[in-house]
């Protein structure tokens, strides 16, 4: 059943108009990251956007094989991974109790836990710079991803708790009359199922992770154990003439992952609407 | 297999060992993440409270002697011109780029791409997300070089023989807010095109047949049908707006001077470059105390079920 059309010339001029605006405001969104692809594939970039002379991968091979540039993306790896995995493991254990047991605290402790997901995170960085100095975390690696996993544990267990509730009770029952632990019945029955859900709790953390500057900015001090985030920084932000070409390939390189991460996350598991499950009212 | 299918044909009263085992089970799947929270998030939020109201100093004397100072911190902060500057500074960029800027083009695309072609949905839908995912330093790196005085925006500017600029020093919450609107929308695009999926089409074609306009639609049907899902995303955005640091940090650092210093730029230069770690501290608590009625807010309007 159609609408019936009563005015379909005045409809048809409407819709390309919508057309026109769309292609407008897609071409402005665009706009900005053609300098940045362009200036990747030009090894004597400036800031202005100019078709290079004579692209070149040389950009990309400078970056793959410098020190300068290749440990930062290891640190990267190192703190994102250690927070999305740490996180995803102290998010499943948290979450079976809320998901499978009668506790008289669950309902405030879940608006607990979605409140403490609307908190500035900024904000705390200046206590916890203060606290880590008095603790002797500075500069190092495992405060720094202590400290990333505690922000993000919120949020992680109200997702895996949405997801573990969609695993029904009843695959359990039969463990728990064969006498299996919760850890066991948790591994072996209810993480198999939830899959996708563990891996978008694991994805999504890593992804806020690897793209965290304010945070290993802070708290993280020697230059050789900065993550990306923080030398892309000091090489547009601090010294005065930048090899911009060699800057903008860094750029895509640093970014890459999480692109592909947000594509696989959507095409595979589910798609963005897991992740903002928290947003649809 | 015999305890299986007694098992799915009992009714749904707790099996004999919830009874049995105590009460106290939870604690240990929950220990890890409770303790992980309670020492690095939950900790330092208590902290705040006490260190704001001391001297605290990253170097110098009271680096390590500091002392409870009362409200001196907060004296300092209301009758200081450069924090009122950046009260306005925040609700001006958190009302343009947040409120108007992506929850207003975000519901601009969600409306006019609905039943458009797929082909062409999903290019444009790519080009706006990519704004979204890549991280936020490297959109800062972008538009830096875009509106820098070198950049594209003034290549383009000057072939049409207008007047060039340093963009990032003539107008800097212009600059900061069109790139924090070009990074978001896709946020608000995304929530609404969900919700508005869920417009039922028969209410709509009912409003048509009853002679009701386009426009009178979608004020009077579909913007009531998804009241809910645009205030948690006014909510959502407004808060991840408030507390927003890197994307200014790297284009302006909250200049030329203080022209563009929201709050978390303030906080962190007198915690960091002035050395003021209580008085950084007591920003912090303002920045989380307005965090925290906007989440709460947040968490009444969402009213969901657990």
């Amino acid at each position: 059943m159609k609408a019936p059309s009563v005015a379909m010339p005045r409809k048809s001029v409407s819709a390309a108009l919508a057309y026109a605006v769309l292609t407008l405001i897609g071409i402005l969104f665009l706009v900005p990251f053609v300098w940045l692809f362009l200036a990747s594939v030009n090894p004597s970039a400036s800031l202005a956007v100019t078709v290079p002379k004579s692209p070149s991968l040389a950009n990309f091979k400078s970056v793959f094989t410098s020190d300068t540039t290749l440990t930062p993306f290891a640190n990267g790896l190192l703190i994102s991974g250690g927070t999305g995995i740490l996180t995803m493991v102290s998010a499943a254990l948290a979450a079976y109790p809320l998901s499978r047991y009668n506790l008289r605290f669950k309902r405030p402790f879940m608006y607990t836990i979605l409140f403490a997901t609307g908190l500035p995170v900024t904000a705390i960085l200046v206590p916890v710079y203060a606290l880590f100095v008095q603790l002797n975390l500075l500069d190092s690696f495992f405060g720094t991803i202590m400290f990333m996993t505690a922000t993000s544990l919120p949020f992680a267990i109200w997702l895996m708790k949405n997801f573990m509730d969609s695993v029904p009770l009843e695959l359990e029952e039969a463990a728990w009359v064969d006498g299996a632990s919760a850890l066991k019945s948790l591994r072996t029955i209810v993480l198999p199922l939830m899959l996708p859900g563990l891996g978008v709790v694991g994805i999504f953390t890593f992804i806020l992770a690897w793209g965290n500057f304010f945070v290993p900015f802070i708290l993280l001090l020697s230059p050789n154990k900065q993550p990306a985030a923080v030398s892309i920084y000091q090489f547009f932000g601090q010294y005065g003439s930048v090899a911009y070409g060699q800057l903008a390939a860094y750029s895509i390189l640093y970014s890459a992952p999480v692109v592909a991460l947000y594509v696989f996350i959507s095409r595979f598991l589910g798609g963005a609407f897991n992740l903002a499950g928290a947003v649809k009212g | 297999m015999k305890a299986v299918t007694i098992q799915k044909s009992a009714p749904v009263s707790p099996p004999l060992w919830v009874r049995l085992k105590d009460h106290f089970r939870w604690i240990g799947p929950m220990a890890p993440a409770l303790v992980i929270i309670a020492l690095f998030f939950a900790g330092p939020i208590i902290w705040t409270f006490y260190i704001a109201f001391t001297n605290m100093e990253l170097t110098g004397s009271t680096a390590s002697t500091y002392s409870f100072v009362g409200l001196q911190n907060f004296q300092h902060m209301f009758n200081d011109p450069t924090f009122r500057q950046s009260v306005v500074l925040t609700i001006i960029f958190t009302l343009g780029s947040a409120v108007v800027g992506q929850a207003g083009l975000g519901m601009l695309l969600a409306l006019l791409m609905r039943g458009k072609n797929g082909v062409f949905r999903g290019i444009l839908g790519a080009i706006i997300v990519g704004a979204w995912v890549v991280p936020e330093i490297v959109a800062a790196f972008i538009w830096y070089a875009f509106l820098n005085q070198q950049g594209s925006l003034n290549v383009f500017l000057g072939a049409f023989g207008l007047p060039q600029n340093n963009w990032l020093y003539v107008a800097p919450m212009v600059s900061v807010i069109l790139a924090n609107v070009w990074r978001g929308t896709a946020f608000s695009m995304l929530v609404f095109s969900a919700a508005l999926s869920d417009v039922p089409k028969d209410l709509l074609e009912a409003a048509a047949i009853d002679g009701a306009g386009s426009m009178q639609r979608l004020i009077r049907v579909t913007l009531p049908l998804i009241k809910n899902s645009i205030m948690t995303n006014l909510i959502l955005i407004t808060l991840q707006t408030l507390a927003l640091f890197t994307l200014i940090f790297a284009m302006t650092g909250g200049g030329p001077g203080t022209k563009s210093q929201t709050l978390p730029i303030y906080m962190y230069q007198e915690a960091f470059k002035f050395y003021q770690l209580g008085y950084g501290a007591a920003i912090a608590l303002v920045l989380l105390v307005i965090g925290a009625v906007a989440s709460l807010i947040y968490v009444r309007v969402l009213r969901v079920e657990i």
